[in-house]
């Protein structure tokens, strides 16, 4: 098991630079943020825009330019941002956090409903209780995520005034990007939950477990529910991750001040330190959660751990 | 077995449905205390939903009972609810299943899952529940009974699982043991401790036991009375003696008869194809000729040579991808095939018989040796002529479903090696090889528009034998291709395969485990042990004279189909050892000695 994790570990550095180099060449390709920030601001001469660049670092080679970046990311100084000289660090000190609750909460929500919910329809395949859920999963699945979000503001902040329509301002305002989310994953997720246990029920062990003598309860959640947890640890793991990277719509819906509107702003106005650092901490999150992913793998199946 | 002993277990006219398909029709037979009663029949008679239907878990797979009761102590099970039944399986009425590969959770301790059922019924506490379970270890007669106890499955080889399950089930002395074909899955010689055991424990626990099996070797040696069953009915029923020395109904008759008999080629020498007995009109008729296999050209040159072959698998790396354990597959194994001849492989799992089939076949690289096809060796052969080879050998897989595409017909599968080589160019000549070709087979040429699906287990080899045809190869290599058969259509598929092999002069390498069925159909012999060959000569030679202890071994282990020949009750110990090794601690290559002309046998390391 340690070997394996060094050697994930490894794997990790690897990806990480991969991404960081791909990403901070490819921002350079869309265009000069000299040029951007002063765009429609008078007539600018070829020195002005030359001072500029100096002035952010942008007149230097590129690889002087990543080495460095990858220099302030061992310190996690990741500069300033181009707009407003904001430190960087602070910002994505910010931010990320507030992505973080935002998608831990949505995935606690899924994970919540989602597994009593697909035990239930695979137990009464083809039964009321299966077709119901199957159909609820299908309509879920059918939603796009921004309509459903500006439903519900609609509802909820507008005509009830319930909860607050945007911003993130006490546990109100996690309600409503929360169960966003919540809802989509949630349709997903009852669907594998109800393919893997009902592939986990044809198993030999649960008719093993049945001839014991035991209920039926033990049979699905000691027996059936941690094998087929399995295959839905790495679908959990790859979701969060991609939860992470697609949280832009719901954040901007929502005006959440977290990473994907710090992204969204900062591809419009070119400023690459903060691009750059949100894209770097995401994968690093998401690297993270793989490597969590394989741990948990050890820990529920000891086929892996006593290998 | 007096008639005041009341039965503990009654079947009566009981019938079973799933949807509108009756798979167990007015069933009716009874178990005694202490007494074994074996279900037989092939697939699809019904007797595994026989045996869920007693546990009440067929409920679970959709099962409606349309008639009749099953009585357990005066209690009618059918009636009973699930919540009863809870209080009476795994208590009063246990059950082994088949494959003990699978049968154990893979996520729990063996304790755990021992302890389980201990603590449920018995109302143990876990230490006390622990201590026990470890006593069943020991009475299941496993070594190191207190470690294994914090083992999981996946850590035991099969015969240790199956004891494992036989541990489980008889934690809290059930009256009732049902075991559903509990051995099939294991080798021979596990299967014999096995049986062993169960033989055993069933006298010192005085239970009734329900012996489900396909397999009437197993039924000889271990059932008292015997329930035959075919198409969901049962056919016939008697003692054990009696069904064997004189079955009344047509189709234990034909069943019987097509059970191949270890012993039978006796003072042969050569393999023979034998007429079969089949149901014609409900009535056994005796088909086919009667012929000896004197095939095999041993004044030509050698077809097939292998020599010195060594496959090795790596199969853990360190940091840097370097091997450091590896699994010795086959070491230095060597042997000729001739023209027209069936060269057998058999030896138990781990034995390296596949490998050897896999690697003539280029499915596998091998570490060393040389293989030589006609006197040409692969490596001296272009990529050209190594890809023609797949031409001239073709292989013959165990699973005929998992080795035909789903979704192809079967006439696509069989057209796609002469499409692939490129042997007849004209879509309508390719057409009409096709046809011919299941034709040959024992198939109407119309099936060609089918899906696999559409077919039978033994249709399906036919088909694959068909396809291994289409290229017209020299040799096969058929890999189990009868293991999965039931015994009447294994019967049928062995004279197949000697008929082509008269008839195109076709070489086979035979991959078996089941000794019999390579008496039956083999001119040469090699017996394999861990990669190495233990013993190898002719038929005659191995199966007359075994001169190796483990050849021995393996044949006494085979169970005789034939309850009046004495039991086996030699123990046989010990499991197959793992053969992974560490890089650099490679196990020692054995020499040979001829021992009678062509009679050869590994000498001790």
């Amino acid at each position: 098991m340690a070997g394996f994790l060094i050697k994930r570990l490894l794997q990790a550095i690897f990806v990480v630079i991969a991404i960081t180099l791909v990403v901070s060449f490819a921002i350079r390709l869309t265009g000069d943020p000299a040029v951007t920030m002063f765009q429609g601001g008078g007539s600018m001469t070829e020195d002005d825009l030359a001072r500029i660049r100096a002035a952010l670092g942008t007149d230097q080679p590129f690889f002087v330019q990543y080495l460095n970046f990858l220099k302030g990311l061992v310190t996690l100084d990741f500069g300033r941002s181009f707009s407003g000289g904001t430190s960087v660090s602070l910002l994505i000190g910010h931010a990320l956090p507030a992505t973080l609750l935002l998608a831990f909460i949505s995935m606690f929500v899924s994970i919540a409903l989602s597994i009593p919910l697909g035990i239930k329809a695979a137990t009464s395949r083809g039964k009321a209780a299966d077709q119901a859920i199957r159909i609820f999963s299908l309509i879920g699945l059918s939603f796009p995520n921004f309509w459903l979000a500006t439903m519900l503001v609609l509802l909820f902040a507008i005509t009830l005034g319930w909860l607050p329509p945007s911003g993130m301002s006490g546990w109100a305002s996690y309600v409503m990007p929360a169960v966003t989310m919540g809802v989509i994953l949630t349709a997903t997720n009852v669907r594998l939950v109800r393919t893997s246990m009902l592939e986990t029920l044809q198993s030999q062990y649960i008719m093993v477990a049945r001839a014991k003598g035991l209920s039926e309860n033990k049979v699905l959640y000691k027996h059936a529910l941690r094998n087929c947890a399995i295959p839905l640890i790495t679908y959990f793991g790859l979701q969060f991750g991609g939860l992470l990277g697609g949280i832009v719509v719901i954040e901007r819906v929502f005006n959440w001040p977290g990473m994907g509107t710090l992204a969204f702003d900062a591809v419009g106005a070119r400023d690459f330190p903060v691009l750059q650092a949100v894209i770097t901490v995401l994968s690093l999150m998401i690297v993270g959660i793989n490597l969590l992913v394989d741990i948990a793998y050890g820990l529920v199946d000891p086929r892996i751990r006593t290998e | 077995m007096s008639a005041t002993n009341k039965p503990l277990l009654s079947v009566e006219n009981l019938s079973v449905e799933f949807g509108s398909s009756r798979v167990v029709d007015d069933l009716s037979f009874t178990v005694e205390a202490g007494k074994t009663v074996a279900v037989v029949g092939e697939s699809g008679s019904g007797k595994s939903v026989t045996s869920l239907s007693t546990m009440r878990l067929a409920d679970m797979m959709g099962a409606k009972y349309a008639t009749g009761r099953i009585l357990f102590n005066d209690k009618d099970l059918l009636k009973a609810s699930q919540k009863e039944m809870r209080s009476i399986r795994g208590k009063e009425i246990a059950m082994i299943f088949q494959e003990p590969m699978t049968s154990l959770n893979p996520v729990f301790t063996i304790g755990d899952q021992i302890c389980e059922v201990l603590m449920l019924h018995e109302k143990l506490g876990k230490s006390a529940a622990m201590a026990e379970a470890q006593r069943l270890l020991d009475m299941v007669r496993l070594p190191d009974s207190g470690q294994l106890l914090h083992r999981f499955p996946h850590q035991l080889s099969g015969g240790m699982r199956q004891r494992v399950m036989i541990a489980m089930a008889l934690a809290c002395r059930p009256k009732l043991l049902i075991a559903d074909e509990p051995t099939t899955a294991l080798d021979v010689t596990i299967q014999a401790q096995i049986l062993n055991i169960m033989r055993d424990l069933q006298k010192t626990l005085g239970m009734g036991m329900v012996f489900i099996t396909h397999d009437m070797g197993v039924v000889a040696e271990m059932a008292d009375h015997v329930v035959v069953m075919w198409k969901g009915k049962k056919v016939e029923e008697g003692p054990v003696n009696e069904i064997f020395a004189n079955p009344q109904h047509p189709y234990t008759r034909t069943l019987l008869s097509a059970v191949p008999k270890l012993g039978s080629m006796t003072g042969e020498e050569f393999p023979k194809r034998m007429p079969l007995t089949v149901l014609q009109d409900g009535e056994p008729t005796v088909v086919g000729e009667e012929r000896v296999q004197n095939t095999a050209k041993y004044d030509e040159k050698p077809l097939l040579s292998v020599k010195d072959l060594l496959v090795r698998f790596d199969i853990k790396k360190n940091l840097f991808g370097k091997a450091t354990h590896r699994c010795s597959a086959v070491q230095n194994v060597s042997f000729d095939i001739h023209p027209g001849e069936t060269l057998a492989l058999v030896g138990e799992s781990g034995s390296g018989k596949s490998t050897i089939g896999r690697t003539i076949q280029q499915l596998q690289s091998s570490m060393g040796g040389e293989i030589a096809f006609n006197g040409r060796t692969y490596s001296s052969m272009s990529a050209a002529e190594r890809f023609r080879m797949r031409q001239e050998v073709q292989y013959i897989f165990q699973d005929p479903f998992a080795s035909l595409d789903p979704r192809k017909t079967v006439g696509f599968s069989i057209a796609e090696p002469i499409n692939t080589h490129g042997l007849i160019n004209d879509g309508k000549a390719v057409q009409r090889r096709v046809d011919e070709l299941l034709e040959r087979v024992g198939l109407p040429s119309s099936v060609a528009s089918r899906y696999p699906h559409e077919f039978s287990g033994g249709q399906r080899q036919r088909v694959c034998i068909a396809r291994a045809l289409a290229s017209d190869p020299k040799l096969i290599i058929a890999d189990e291709a009868l293991s999965a058969l039931d015994v009447s259509i294994q019967a049928q598929i062995i004279n197949l395969f000697m008929d082509l092999q008269a008839e195109r002069g076709l070489a086979y390498l035979f991959i078996s485990h089941d000794m019999a069925v390579v008496e039956k159909m083999s001119h040469r012999v090699a017996v394999l042990y861990l990669g190495q060959i233990m013993e190898m000569g002719s038929r005659q030679q191995v199966f007359e004279n075994p001169s190796h202890d483990y050849t021995r071994r393996l044949l006494s282990a085979v169970p005789v189909a034939d309850p009046t020949a004495p039991r086996n009750t030699a123990l046989i110990e010990g499991e197959i050892p793992n053969p992974v090794r560490r890089v650099g601690d490679e196990p020692a290559i054995l020499s040979h000695e001829e021992i009678n002309p062509g009679h050869f046998i590994a000498k001790s390391a």
